[in-house]
């Protein structure tokens, strides 16, 4: 399994966050956070590897099951 | 009464032992005639035990209940003679439509897997298939059908079971060595023994409506979430033989269902829904709540649970009955080699540890689908939405929308009945999985190979095995088909669907499930996996 990169690997830091930011600034707080979902969804389908993405909801703080199977 | 069926009043009779007062002693009482019960009777009759099915109504299922049935329970029923009446009047379906809101989110065509006997699922009412069942009870010389007797009281000695039953005509009591009860969700059989049923209660209600259309509509699923017509909650429609078409609405916790359940709101809900130009007649209107729940063990003494009795799941996904099925389908040979002393009874224990499993992951996929459909938080319900808006144009989030899934056999993968592979086998049918079906040829004559695989353990080789190879254990013994010899693999689709190379063998179960699996014909090997499928061990591990 590849490991979850946790050290910096955007090379434009300032400008991505920048895009994240400005790409909601005209969304209600419901309709950002429907946003959110689908770009986890997205991204989650993209990366594929579900041990990865396990890793990564853990990262965030999210609770994840022991003993999965992957 | 309702405008497509009439039910059928089965008589009371009296039996000869409650008119003689005499207390006979019988192999196997089955207590509950529904789906599971019936099919529980007929098992154990086609493996030759007589049997006694007592109910305590006299009619078949009321009202609209069960609806889909999937391939393995349709092969179950096949092998006990009853599959094609229900093939026959059945619906199959083939289009699903998913709608959000105000539009079609995506529809996919099931494109079921050709070349297997049954079909990937049919949709029947209840009623029918007991219909199918019962007479094929009421035929069959091993099996007694009792109506009108409901059982009061169990008592459970060493070596029987002593039921106390009342009918129209009094209380009498009678023996059994052993008793399969499957007297649904809300058994009494269960209570009886002390067994608890636990699980998680959904604060949820369902409101059923079947009609009947009066013009031609489209022979499709068709999932709603949060439609229009029933704004924040889910509608399903489809359809059952005699133009009858199921529709459940999600009605929620707050719902009042003697409201609900008026005609008048049924009727204005299904106009919303249909459309003012649809014409149709209300036939059946209920309200219901579900629950997922399972018994402690589905081996209680020489009482043994299937069907509701032993495990409640929620109605997405059509689990209930087809899994009940396949309990009957695990239990019956095991019972019936124990009653012959052909087997030691701790068999009967993985009864309860390869159904139990079953159970599990039952309730595991639909409680998935619940979660789905009934999104808990405002967290999942953004999630929920989120996956319906991007199904309409990206292909990677339709396999995560869940109105439901299909029922499918869980394999037995951890079973102490198993005999793990030593060979190397990309693919086939590993231990533990039901054997898959593909035509045949046998004797010229154009079949199925789960028909070749029919009756007790079978030993399937590919290619000529030795000339009189016998694989016995005491009394029992696996018959030998031979690909090539036996029957012939029109279309290669044996050898394909079992990864075969010439040599290549496999033991089945009696209930058509791989036990063990070879590279080449090795009698002793295939004795000792035999001697471990009867429940000899080695290393068994019971619950």
């Amino acid at each position: 399994m590849t490991a979850l990169i946790t050290t910096p690997n955007i090379p434009d830091p300032d400008e991505f966050y920048q895009e994240l930011i400005a790409s909601q600034r005209d969304l209600s707080d419901e309709e950002a956070a429907k946003m959110n979902a689908k770009l986890v969804l997205i991204l989650a389908n993209h990366i594929g590897d579900r041990a990865l993405i396990r890793a990564a909801i853990q990262t965030a703080g999210g609770k994840v099951a022991t003993a999965q199977k992957t | 009464m309702l405008k497509t069926y009439s039910y059928p009043e089965f008589p009371f009779v009296r039996s000869a032992e409650q008119a003689s007062g005499q207390i006979a002693r019988h192999p196997v009482v089955v207590i509950g005639a529904g789906p599971i019960g019936l099919t529980a009777a007929l098992d154990m009759a086609y493996r030759g035990v007589p049997v006694v099915l007592v109910d305590d109504n006299n009619t078949v299922s009321i009202g609209s209940r069960a609806v889909c049935y999937a391939k393995r329970p349709l092969e179950i029923w096949d092998r006990l003679g009853c599959a094609a009446p229900m093939v026959a009047r059945g619906i199959s379906w083939k289009v699903g439509k998913v709608f959000f809101r105000d539009e079609l989110a995506y529809q996919f065509d099931l494109l079921p897997e050709a070349d297997h006997k049954q079909p990937a699922m049919i949709n029947l009412q209840q009623y029918y298939l007991e219909e199918t069942l019962v007479a094929r009870c009421v035929a069959h010389p091993l099996v007694t059908l009792q109506w009108k007797h409901k059982v009061v009281d169990l008592q459970q000695d060493d070596d029987h079971v002593r039921l106390t039953i009342e009918t129209p005509d009094g209380i009498f009591q009678t023996e059994a060595d052993w008793v399969i009860a499957c007297d649904g969700a809300s058994s009494d059989t269960r209570r009886m023994v002390g067994a608890t049923f636990t699980g998680q209660v959904f604060q949820d209600r369902f409101l059923i409506a079947d009609v009947v259309m009066k013009a031609d509509f489209p022979t499709e699923r068709w999932f709603w979430f949060d439609p229009p017509f029933h704004r924040g909650q889910s509608v399903l429609l489809h359809r059952q033989s005699d133009n009858l078409w199921r529709i459940d609405f999600q009605l929620g916790w707050d719902a009042d269902p003697e409201v609900e359940k008026s005609p008048e709101r049924v009727i204005a809900r299904i106009k919303a829904m249909l459309g003012d130009t649809v014409e149709f007649e209300l036939e059946w209107v209920s309200i219901y709540q579900f629950a997922c729940r399972r018994i402690d063990k589905l081996r209680h003494g020489r009482v043994l649970f299937g069907g509701d009795a032993a495990h409640q799941v929620s109605p997405f996904g059509a689990r209930g009955a087809n899994t009940g099925v396949q309990d009957v389908d695990n239990l019956a040979w095991k019972l019936a080699l124990v009653l012959a002393g052909d087997a030691p009874p701790a068999l009967l224990d993985t009864y309860h540890t390869e159904r139990a499993a079953a159970a599990d992951d039952n309730i595991a996929h639909s409680t998935r689908s619940t979660d789905f459909i009934t999104p808990k938080s405002p967290a999942s319900r953004i999630y929920r939405d989120a996956v319906l808006e991007l199904a309409r144009e990206h292909a990677f989030a339709r396999p995560l929308v869940n109105s439901g899934r299909l029922s499918t056999p869980t394999p037995y993968a951890g079973s102490p009945l198993n005999t793990p592979d030593r060979d190397a086998f990309d693919g086939g049918i590993a231990p533990g999985t039901n054997a898959a079906d593909a035509p045949v040829k046998i004797d010229g004559r154009g079949g199925w190979l789960l028909e070749a695989l029919a009756g007790g353990f079978t030993v399937l080789m590919f290619g000529a095995p030795p000339d009189g190879a016998v694989i016995a254990v005491g009394s029992v013994d696996a018959r030998v088909v031979a690909v090539g010899r036996d029957l012939e693999d029109t279309k290669g689709l044996v050898a394909r669907r079992y990864a075969a190379a010439p040599g290549t063998t496999y033991l089945l179960r009696p209930d058509q499930h791989v036990a063990a699996r070879w590279r080449a014909f090795e009698p002793e090997a295939i004795r000792r996996a035999l001697a471990r499928a009867l429940g000899f061990g080695p290393g068994r591990e019971d619950a």
